[in-house]
């Protein structure tokens, strides 16, 4: 085994032994399962840096491979039913692996400081009968990390069936993680999670099994590297749109979207950051790595409607944050309209649209976790997210004021921070790609654009501005240590990726081209 | 000297950076250091500019950051002459407000985040200035913008600040989406955002028109260009200092530089300048005659800046650039220091009403020469720096009747708009003057002059104020602006001079019949039209913002009841149905038997149908 193999293995199996470790733990040390959790986090984040040291990679197997892994491990599974534990990493997935195992590692540390737990009762609510959160904190860390393998591993699948196994690991321990430790209607949030996104997976389902059945294969290098070959156009589109449905119940593409706003909404703080930060971005990756990758002819007969629904994502979600009163709802249906620009990216079908939903999908990830972190830390001192209770955080709070005010002007896609790069992209290349449709798509994104500036300053000037809310007229605890540090890399990073985007593009720039070459 | 410029913009960010890291509420060292910071920035910023402008040579240079499948961006400067003036001119501005700023806001408990948003609104615009690559300069345009929204809502006791700074970054945030659809075009046809590429590349007549006047929608806004220049007089509610900032050299003169930088391309799309030169005579009028009812002194200011860009558009759509940038410049310079001044002014009387104004010259005698000194450069009095370029705007003007790369009726239109904007410029200028500084003292407070902090960038600002038109004389100036010569002194100066003398004289009769009352008196029933701005803001909140914040709330309760609605109904629908099921299967003994052997025949039946019909 070389070195990358063992990082690619640590980076998956750290934080499964990780989380069974940190269940086993009695009750009564609950933070040292906690710290038990932090410590495997950081082990697979080291591990997933890890794996950017490489060799050039092999010569490809097949002739022309499409799909060049820095590093793969690839063992027989289930022999008797022809599945193989296929797992690599490459220029598209690297980045998306090191944010998901740096956002894990961040929520496990801001578990460890255990916010003080509070009561969260919104008006007419009924009052919470069970315990607050963070009660159990070790289970919540250890179920964290089991969500942590499923996306690891949906990103590092090179096998469609091993892809989907991970695509639904994932499920119940979020279910888990709203339902236990959310807010007042975290019930209904959870179980309208769970089964629309199932019934999104049956989908994917059928659609796996349409593919792998019809190309006789499995194996995602050599499926990308048929390029569709062998697959009837007809089944392409049907196997496409089955796909395409799936993953965009999970990304999520309008009007496919209504279970994201309750999810986020009621999820724990940390629910919130990894929900909106790295599993929302399972389905624009399976979007592009298996729609796009393997059923080339398909993606290419859907792209329009594709492209028309995601600027209807843009307009809607930014409309209805436009017109929204709670603070962590708005958040939520910002994510809708941000994960319409890269959706639009990856329908232009092009390198510049592709390039662009890749840094899209980070940016979004790093810029909308240091949001609900900074949403939930305020609804932990104000005790609502009612925009009316709010106000002059600025007078009380005046870090956490710039702190909301930058995360507000990076999300809004100020150029020169992270989120600038992906929304512009996505425009070029929806203008790149020609014709009066992607046009008039192009010029409506861009107006959706402008759109996300007048929202989020709008909720700054309720929040931030002004005379001091009723909500924060009683005592406000500052800021914890816990809470600085877990912010802190995303307080950086969204700069960091604003002035060199180029740290995410050029590592993708290889796989993109040939992604995208005929 | 690729590095000298490359660290202008550079040096003035790091300031920043490390300022907005010091403790919020900075006291004490953490405030001596915020103040270090801001003029150490800006005084390397400037140090750095002069060199290029000494240096005099074209720098270009740079790296790529990025690559789009095959569309790079790169980080590169790209420096002549008339970006290192540019440059120059922003150092200048910069250093005097930072300088002046640590008087201005003494009182003020947020310091430190101030003096770092100056320093980061200062590199933005020396982006704009230096960069090579149309997406590095969209980065320093943006920033300019939230910085402005920023600085705008500085004042925490006004409660109509945070109200302007979102207006002020959304109106030219709408601006913006033309304006960055427009290097989109630009980029996609050359394969390079590079501007050296952008501009040699070749471009379809139709694309280039379009291209340019999505551009110009950008320039509208920053601007503060017709329609879109509602933002500028409501952000006054910014610190004095931020409003010298924000009106002498950057923002508003980023767009006019803009499309300096592009000029080739607009030259190359008469249709566009056609649209620009409209847009600059409108805009021109519009804040003449909007300046000449206020009340408020700034806004006054903030009025004869809408007007004066108005100017160098003007310039701009007649085919002068070097005119636009020499009045740029010279603007840059009355403009800081009529701001500067006006600080002073509202320091003394503690407000910012002309009402309690008056009598002024005796208690504030620096400030009222210097204030003098800049009204004087603004109406255009020989020969004061804005007599020079004013003069060479309305030049060329009436030259491009008969050839300039636009129709010629836009000449036309651009000169007489210009000469009839001098007249209300006088008027309106006088009128300031004289009912700030001469009749009776309308205030009960006892006005003292500011400190030296404070008087030494007025000072100084007034001695470019005076002689930077001068420098239109000299040759090397004129070439660095790209301009074979810019003063022209012959027939065509006297229409601009009489419309001068007769404002003046007008402004003065009006104020000799009662020096207590308000000249503006005389304009009757149009003195509300032109004291509301002929009611723009009015038009465009019932034309853009309300339909949206209709159009939100309808999509909101759309999305609610219809997209959300059909999801919540199809799970009640689901247990709905399980239960009806459910109930056909709760029966009481007889039914239930009954049931059971009613289906039995039932599948009896059909098998035996289904093994007769074989």
């Amino acid at each position: 085994m070389t070195a990358g193999e063992v990082f690619l293995v640590v980076t998956l199996a750290a934080p499964a032994l990780g989380a069974a470790g940190a269940a086993l733990v009695p009750a009564r040390a609950d933070r040292l399962g906690r710290l038990v959790a932090t410590v495997a986090a950081a082990l697979a984040f080291l591990a997933s840096l890890a794996l950017f040291h490489r060799t050039i990679p092999p010569m490809p197997t097949v002739p022309r491979s499409r799909i060049v892994p820095w590093h793969q491990v690839d063992l027989r599974w289930a022999p008797g039913l022809d599945l193989r534990f296929h797992i690599g990493v490459d220029g598209i997935s690297y980045p998306l692996v090191v944010l998901t195992a740096l956002l894990t590692l961040i929520c496990c540390i801001y578990t460890l400081w255990a916010v003080p737990a509070v009561e969260v009762v919104s008006p007419g609510a009924q009052p919470r009968s069970t315990p607050p959160p963070y009660i159990a904190g070790r289970l919540l860390a250890a179920l964290l990390l089991v969500i942590e393998v499923g996306i690891l591993g949906v990103f590092l699948a090179l096998d469609l069936v091993l892809f989907f196994v991970f695509f639904e690991i994932v499920l119940l321990p979020m279910y888990a993680v709203i339902a236990g430790w959310g807010g007042p209607g975290r019930r209904h949030a959870a179980r309208k999670f769970v089964l629309y996104t199932l019934a999104g997976s049956v989908l994917l389902l059928v659609g796996v099994f349409l593919v792998v059945t019809r190309a006789g294969t499995a194996d995602l290098v050599k499926l990308s590297a048929a390029h569709g070959a062998g697959l009837s156009s007809g089944l392409q589109l049907a196997a496409f749109v089955l796909l395409a449905l799936a993953f965009a119940v999970k990304s999520p593409l309008w009007p496919l979207h209504t279970w994201l706003p309750d999810a986020h909404t009621e999820a724990p703080t940390v629910g919130s950051v990894i929900l909106a930060g790295v599993l929302l971005k399972m389905g624009t990756y399976g979007l592009l790595r298996i729609a796009v990758g393997v059923l080339p002819d398909g993606a290419r007969r859907v792209a329009p409607v594709l492209g028309v629904l995601a600027v209807a994502a843009i307009l809607v979600g930014g409309l209805v944050c436009l017109a929204q009163t709670e603070l962590k709802r708005l958040i939520a249906y910002s994510s809708v309209g941000h994960m319409g620009f890269v959706l639009l990216g990856i329908a232009t079908l092009n390198a510049t649209g592709i390039q662009a939903a890749l840094i899209g999908n980070i940016a979004h990830g790093i810029i909308t976790g240091l949001l609900f972190f900074l949403v939930g830390a305020i609804k932990d001192r104000a005790h609502t997210g009612e925009m009316t209770q709010l106000g002059g955080l600025r007078e009380r709070m005046p870090r956490l004021a710039g702190l909301l005010g930058y995360a507000a002007i990076a999300s809004l896609g100020l150029p020169g921070l992270a989120g600038f790069w992906g929304e512009a992209f996505a425009v070029v290349a929806a203008l790149r790609h020609g014709g009066p449709l992607w046009t008039v798509l192009a010029v409506l994104a861009a107006f959706g654009g402008a759109l996300a500036a007048a929202y989020f300053l709008r909720l700054l000037r309720r929040v931030s501005h002004g005379p001091v809310g009723p909500a924060f007229a009683g005592a406000c605890a500052p800021l914890s240590a816990g809470e600085v540090v877990s912010w802190a890399p995303l307080v950086v990073l969204a700069l960091a990726v604003g002035l060199v985007p180029g740290v995410v593009l050029w590592l993708a720039h290889g796989p993109v081209m040939e992604l995208v070459a005929r | 000297m690729t590095a000298a410029a490359g660290a202008l913009p550079a040096v003035p960010f790091l300031a920043a950076l490390l300022g907005l890291l010091l403790p919020v509420r900075a006291g004490g060292r953490a405030r001596t250091a915020a103040i270090a910071l801001g003029i150490g920035g800006a005084a390397v910023a400037l140090g750095l500019a002069v060199a290029l402008a000494v240096h005099n040579g074209r720098i270009a240079g740079g790296y790529r950051i990025a690559d789009f499948g095959q569309l790079p961006v790169t980080l590169s400067v790209r420096v002549d002459g008339a970006a290192a003036l540019v440059a120059v001119a922003v150092g200048v501005v910069a250093l005097a407000v930072q300088v002046y700023s640590v008087a201005y806001l003494n009182d003020d408990d947020r310091y430190a985040p101030y003096a770092a948003q100056v320093s980061l609104f200062t590199a933005a615009m020396l982006l704009v200035v230096v960069s090579g690559d149309l997406i590095a300069l969209l980065v320093g345009w943006e920033v300019m913008g939230i910085c402005s929204y920023l600085l705008i809502g500085h004042d925490r006791t006004l409660p109509e600040a945070p109200g302007a700074a979102v207006k002020a970054f959304l109106v030219t945030r709408v601006g913006d989406v033309g304006f960055l659809i427009g290097i989109a075009l630009l980029g996609l046809s050359a394969g390079s955002f590079r501007i050296a590429d952008v501009l040699a590349a070749h471009y379809s007549p139709a694309r280039l028109t379009l291209a340019t006047l999505l551009l110009l929608a950008g320039v509208a806004g920053k601007s503060a260009q017709f329609p879109l220049h509602t933002w500028l007089p409501d952000a006054m509610a910014g610190p004095t200092p931020i409003s010298a900032l924000i009106h002498a050299a950057t923002m508003v003169a980023a767009g006019i530089y803009v499309v300096t930088r592009l000029y080739p391309l607009f030259l190359g799309a008469p249709a566009t300048l056609a649209v620009l030169g409209v847009m600059a005579s409108v805009t021109m009028l519009l804040g003449a005659l909007a300046a000449t009812a206020q009340d408020d002194i700034k806004r006054v200011l903030a009025w004869s800046t809408v007007s004066q860009i108005g100017y160098m558009a003007g310039a701009l759509a007649v085919g002068a650039a070097p005119d636009a940038l020499f009045h740029l410049l010279t603007h840059a310079a009355f403009k800081a220091l009529l701001f500067l001044a006006a600080g002073c002014v509202i320091h003394a009387v503690g407000g910012n009403s002309m009402a309690l104004m008056g009598g002024l010259r005796r208690a504030l005698p620096v400030t009222f020469w210097c204030f003098t000194v800049g009204l004087a450069a603004l109406a255009g009095v020989p020969p004061f720096a804005g007599f020079w370029s004013k003069d060479a705007v309305v030049a060329v003007a009436f030259e491009a009747r008969e050839r300039g790369p636009a129709a010629g009726w836009v000449g036309l239109l651009v000169w007489l708009a210009a000469l009839i904007t001098a007249l209300v410029t006088a008027w309106y200028a006088t009128r300031l003057w004289l009912r700030t500084f001469f009749g009776p003292a309308r205030g009960d407070a006892h006005p003292h002059e500011a400190g030296p902090v404070m008087l030494v960038p007025i000072v100084l600002l007034a001695v470019p104020t005076v002689l930077l038109g001068l420098a239109g004389l000299a040759s090397g100036f004129a070439h660095r602006l790209g301009a074979a010569e810019l003063v022209h002194l012959d027939a065509a100066t006297v229409p601009p001079l009489a419309c001068l003398v007769v404002g003046v004289l007008l402004a003065w009769a009006l104020w000799r019949r009662d020096p207590a009352a308000d000249p503006a008196l005389a304009l009757g029933r149009a003195a509300p039209v032109f004291a509301g701005a002929f009611y723009l803001d009015e038009v465009q909140n019932a034309a853009v913002v309300r339909p949206v914040r209709r159009l939100a709330a309808a999509v909101r309760r759309a999305d609610e009841s219809i997209v959300d609605g059909t999801v919540e109904s199809t799970g009640r629908r689901a247990v709905d149905l399980g239960e009806t099921i459910g109930r056909w299967h709760r029966a009481a003994l007889p039914r239930a038997a009954a049931t059971v052997l009613g289906g039995a025949l039932l599948i009896g039946l059909a098998a035996v149908l289904v093994v007769g019909a074989r």
